[in-house]
């Protein structure tokens, strides 16, 4: 059956999907993570989505469900890389995920899990400038 | 009888266009005289050569296409010079009265007369309808250029700063324009690798719950990407219809002037802009 592979990196877990998501891998993919969540005990996961040209309805409520999971279980969530014609496709869905914070590609995903890890609960998602 | 009537139309074809001619000069419309008449010139040519027993009682006759397409080649053209629908009748119905009136200065038997002008009449009024359909295609054709035209110029992406662009929108927003901007907004974004975006809204003259609808589509796509949406320019009166529709725009970081989105964005980012001293 095919696997998503989920790196470890440090305190963070680093998702990058480059095929087309289906549905069976998506719901393999939801259960592997929680699972390396706590096997890890991951402060972070970061879900690189920029080679996924189609997301539906179904993958978008994946990509929340994850999003709140993580967070339940003390993980923060970050999905990087969404393809404009994506993010409008899910807008008509009229999913917005709101459950899960965004970043626009790898580098700046890992500065705000970073920097939510320093601060806490961060309350924005835009990342904040580490360098100063 | 008939044969009279064509031989006498096509032997009076110069009196026809100069008859024709005159009319035009003598309404206000008269303008670019050489075009004109060389127009009128074509029309003429190809109505009477068309003309012939047979085509004489058919007004769909196959004869005719060459005129009909020299005369939708002219309303068109007309339509898309600022010819009034008016003018562009009168100009039609003028050559109809030419004819009309060549005819009764040369066909003395008046039964011939009367029975020939009404099938004349027949085929050039169905060449006036003709010539509206042909100037409403070109009065359709320059608006929906200018429409895409507009859309293509009015959705400039600047950026400001590194990392905010900043995008103004003015004129009303639809659907199709939304797209348009969310496209163009999104694209930006991604290319520049900025982190905030601002939606000036101070030249979209009415807000109402469907542009509200749009802009905040245009947030959470945004945000969906990873960078936070800025909307400025609300001016008094938007605020007011704004709440006075019960449009909820709490989840969304809204401001007055563009001036004071920067200033949010600039500390959002923590860069900090100061006089130098």
């Amino acid at each position: 059956m095919d696997r998503i592979p989920i790196l470890k990196m440090g305190d963070f877990l680093l998702v990058t999907i480059q095929v087309d998501l289906y549905d069976q891998l998506a719901e393999n993919l939801e259960t592997d993570l929680v699972n390396s969540v706590k096997k890890f005990d991951s402060k972070g996961v970061l879900i690189d989505i920029s080679s996924v040209a189609i997301i539906d309805s179904f993958m978008g409520r994946i990509l929340g469900n994850i999003g709140v999971m993580s967070k339940i279980m003390g993980a923060e969530a970050v999905i990087v890389g969404m393809q404009p014609a994506v993010a409008i496709t899910l807008v008509e869905l009229g999913l917005t995920l709101t459950g899960i914070t965004t970043a626009l590609n790898v580098e700046k995903g890992m500065e705000l899990l970073r920097s939510k890890m320093g601060l806490g609960y961060g309350q924005n998602n835009y990342h904040d400038n580490n360098t100063e | 009888m008939q044969n009279n009537t064509i031989t006498v139309l096509k032997d009076k074809k110069e009196q026809v266009l100069d008859l024709w001619i005159e009319m035009q000069t003598s309404e206000d419309s008269y303008f670019n005289a050489e075009d004109q008449n060389a127009d009128s010139q074509e029309l003429v040519d190809a109505f009477l050569n068309a003309l012939d027993a047979d085509t004489l009682e058919n007004k769909d006759a196959i004869g005719f296409d060459r005129a009909k397409e020299v005369l939708m080649g002219i309303s068109v053209s007309r339509a898309k010079q600022g010819f009034s629908p008016r003018e562009t009748g009168i100009y039609l119905f003028s050559f109809k009265e030419a004819i009309l009136k060549t005819l009764y200065d040369n066909v003395k038997d008046p039964v011939a007369l009367h029975s020939d002008s009404l099938k004349i009449s027949r085929i050039l009024d169905n060449m006036a309808i003709l010539t509206f359909e042909g100037f409403i295609k070109g009065r359709e054709e320059l608006i929906s250029r200018q429409t895409d035209e507009i859309t293509e110029i009015s959705t400039p992406v600047i950026r400001v700063w590194d990392g905010i662009v900043a995008l103004p929108i003015i004129g009303t927003l639809d659907s199709s324009r939304t797209q348009v901007v969310m496209e163009s907004l999104l694209q930006q974004i991604v290319e520049t690798g900025s982190t905030i975006a601002i939606l000036d809204i101070s030249g979209v003259p009415a807000v109402d719950t469907l542009v509200a609808q749009h802009l905040i589509k245009t947030v959470s796509a945004t945000r969906l990407l990873g960078a936070e949406c800025i909307i400025s320019g609300i001016r008094p009166e938007i605020a007011q219809i704004v709440v006075h529709l019960g449009i909820d725009l709490s989840n969304i970081i809204t401001k007055s002037t563009l001036a004071s989105a920067l200033q949010t964005a600039f500390a959002m980012l923590q860069i900090q802009v100061s006089n130098k001293r």
